[in-house]
């Protein structure tokens, strides 16, 4: 059971991200091409996913769509862990005034879930792919702050790190031989976790034209598309939401499967 | 009752951080109201002038603190494209985010609490393993998808049921139910998928507690002996989850609005934000923000409350 969930998730993230390297070398169409005359095309072997309401190949979007959605994962998940990961460890091993003040922060960004803090910045410098990795960053944030702090708290009580302390290792030199390597798996699930979560974030705010403005290929954009086809053409509308609900499975179930492989112990701070 | 001050007090601090926050974004970044107004050809000096007028080149800090007791007034501010005041551009909508995220979340409960019930009971058997996997997938369905594809069925195929729009409930009752059918479905199906998980794990836990054992060899039948026993210990941590759910359903409604073009504060906000009409978007984020601290702080202080093991003190 638990390996199975872990296998599974592992094949569907290989394969999206499949997806999104063929797409920068190859794709059927030219996903930005429009042509009037293929407009709303069914299934056939030509398209096998049919065409949209401008005659752009649908399979050709989905490869692409897939790459936005990686880059978007990668780059707000990377904030998060890149500030996240060393607040919350800083907080845990240092206590005391630092880690109150570090936790009444992460509350404040916690109150503001990604797609309020999106808004707020599309509406002050207008809407683009930055802004939207930006806001899911920032918003995925405490998420690494707390998961970090709890496992640091975890690992600071063992002997080992006693042991250290005793032979008079810093409190920095502690934290990058014994904290890090020790909480690493927790960052791991969180960060497979948080890319699931990136993912539906970003659908959802291209799906709102809050972010990567057309005509660049996103499942959201094209689900937002296909809502104006729904009478003529119902069928457009499955597959971009079917692609984003297949790679938000696959980082979920990759987390999963990762929190079944830790440690009992360490497992409580996820 | 130390306690209750205590939870109190951060409450009111992550307010003043959260305002600071939604302040600073709308109006330290380079965007500015008096250029939107005024069009990308207005000359700078006329920017200038306008920008004085606004009182925008006062200090942040000032400018700030005056928004902030405005908001401690009631006052959200007045959008400066149309001239409302932001509450009562928000006035006709509350009602409909709040019907949209009240049934909605009832709904989530209404489907997660049997079944997440059921996948404790059967966690070994292919009833609690089908329960999960449903949840796990419907955890990864966007909900603007699942409200695209209910209407699919319901509304364009079956026809039973309006594809957008709204009613308000005091002009026809049964057409404001019957508009609110299918959003409310999407919100609480997408809710309930999460709810679900921690439902489970809940009651996973009661089972293996002495006064579980003891209720089912006394002759209990498992549900009973969940039921009288499981309900009210898993209650104490669901109500904490439920609490916290606040937040995802708020946004979750602002794009189900979209999806079903319901008049409600998500599509408010993003009228204002295709305007970009600062002031109102500032107004409403706000609001909303206040909306999700305060039934968490409700239930947080709730929660010490009801649970004799939070009191504190002696245990």
């Amino acid at each position: 059971m638990k390996k199975l969930q872990l296998r599974l998730g592992l094949a569907l993230v290989a394969l999206v991200v499949l997806a999104g390297l063929v797409s920068v070398v190859w794709t059927p169409y030219d996903p930005l091409r429009v042509v009037p005359a293929d407009r709303l095309l069914g299934s056939s072997w030509a398209h096998p996913f049919g065409t949209d309401g401008f005659g752009v190949d649908i399979a050709s979007q989905l490869l692409v769509g897939a790459r936005t959605c990686l880059m978007v994962g990668v780059i707000s998940v990377g904030l998060a862990a890149l500030v996240g990961v060393p607040a919350g460890m800083a907080a845990g091993q240092l206590g005391g005034w630092f880690d109150e003040a570090v936790m009444r922060v992460a509350d404040v960004v916690y109150a503001f879930p990604a797609l309020l803090l999106a808004i707020l910045l599309a509406a002050a410098v207008g809407a683009s792919t930055a802004t939207a990795m930006v806001a899911i960053g920032v918003a995925t944030i405490p998420a690494f702050a707390r998961v970090s702090r709890a496992g640091a708290k975890q690992v600071m009580s063992s002997d080992f790190v006693l042991a250290a302390k005793a032979a008079g290792i810093s409190g920095p030199g502690i934290a990058w031989r014994h904290v890090l390597p020790n909480i690493a798996p927790l960052i791991g699930v969180q960060a497979s976790v948080g890319f699931a979560m990136a993912i539906l974030a970003e659908a959802a705010l291209s799906y709102l034209g809050l972010g990567t403005p057309r005509p660049t290929p996103t499942w959201g954009g094209m689900l937002r598309d296909a809502q104006g086809f729904m009478f003529v053409a119902p069928q457009q509308a499955l597959w971009p939401g079917g692609a984003i609900a297949l790679a938000v499975l696959a980082f979920n179930l990759l987390g999963d499967g990762l929190r079944d492989l830790l440690d009992p112990k360490l497992r409580e701070a996820v | 009752m130390r306690r209750v001050a205590a939870k109190l007090a951060v409450f009111a601090l992550t307010l003043l951080g959260a305002s600071a926050l939604i302040f600073l974004v709308a109006n330290a970044l380079p965007g500015d109201v008096a250029q939107v107004l005024l069009g990308t050809d207005a000359t700078p000096s006329a920017v200038a002038e306008l920008r004085h007028e606004l009182g925008l080149d006062r200090p942040l800090a000032v400018r700030y603190l005056e928004w902030l007791a405005d908001v401690l007034h009631g006052d959200f501010g007045t959008s400066l494209l149309s001239g409302d005041r932001v509450t009562d551009l928000m006035a006709p909508r509350i009602a409909v985010t709040f019907w949209l995220v009240g049934l909605g979340m009832l709904g989530s409960i209404l489907v997660a609490l049997p079944a997440g019930m059921a996948a404790a009971l059967k966690r070994r058997r292919w009833p609690g393993f089908a329960i999960s996997a449903a949840g796990q997938l419907g955890m990864s369905v966007p909900a603007f998808w699942l409200g695209i594809l209910l209407v699919m069925v319901f509304a364009v195929g079956l026809g039973w049921l309006p594809a957008n729009g709204y009613v308000p409930l005091g002009a026809n009752p049964g057409q404001w139910l019957s508009h609110l059918v299918l959003p409310v479905a999407t919100l609480a199906l997408v809710q309930a998928a999460v709810l679900l998980r921690y439902v489970r794990s809940a009651f996973v836990e009661v089972l293996d507690e002495d006064y579980y054992r003891t209720a089912r060899s006394i002759g209990w039948t498992p549900f009973r002996a969940l039921l009288r026993h499981g309900v009210r210990n898993a209650a104490v941590s669901l109500v904490t989850v439920v609490g916290l759910q606040v937040s995802t359903a708020l946004v979750g409604a602002i794009v189900i609005e979209q999806v079903f073009t319901l008049p409600g504060l998500g599509s408010l906000l993003l009228t204002a934000v295709a305007q970009r009409d600062l002031v109102v978007v500032q107004g409403t984020v706000m609001f909303l923000v206040l909306a999700v601290l305060v039934v968490n702080a409700a239930v947080d202080v709730g929660y010490t409350l009801i649970d004799p093991r939070q009191r504190g003190g002696r245990v």
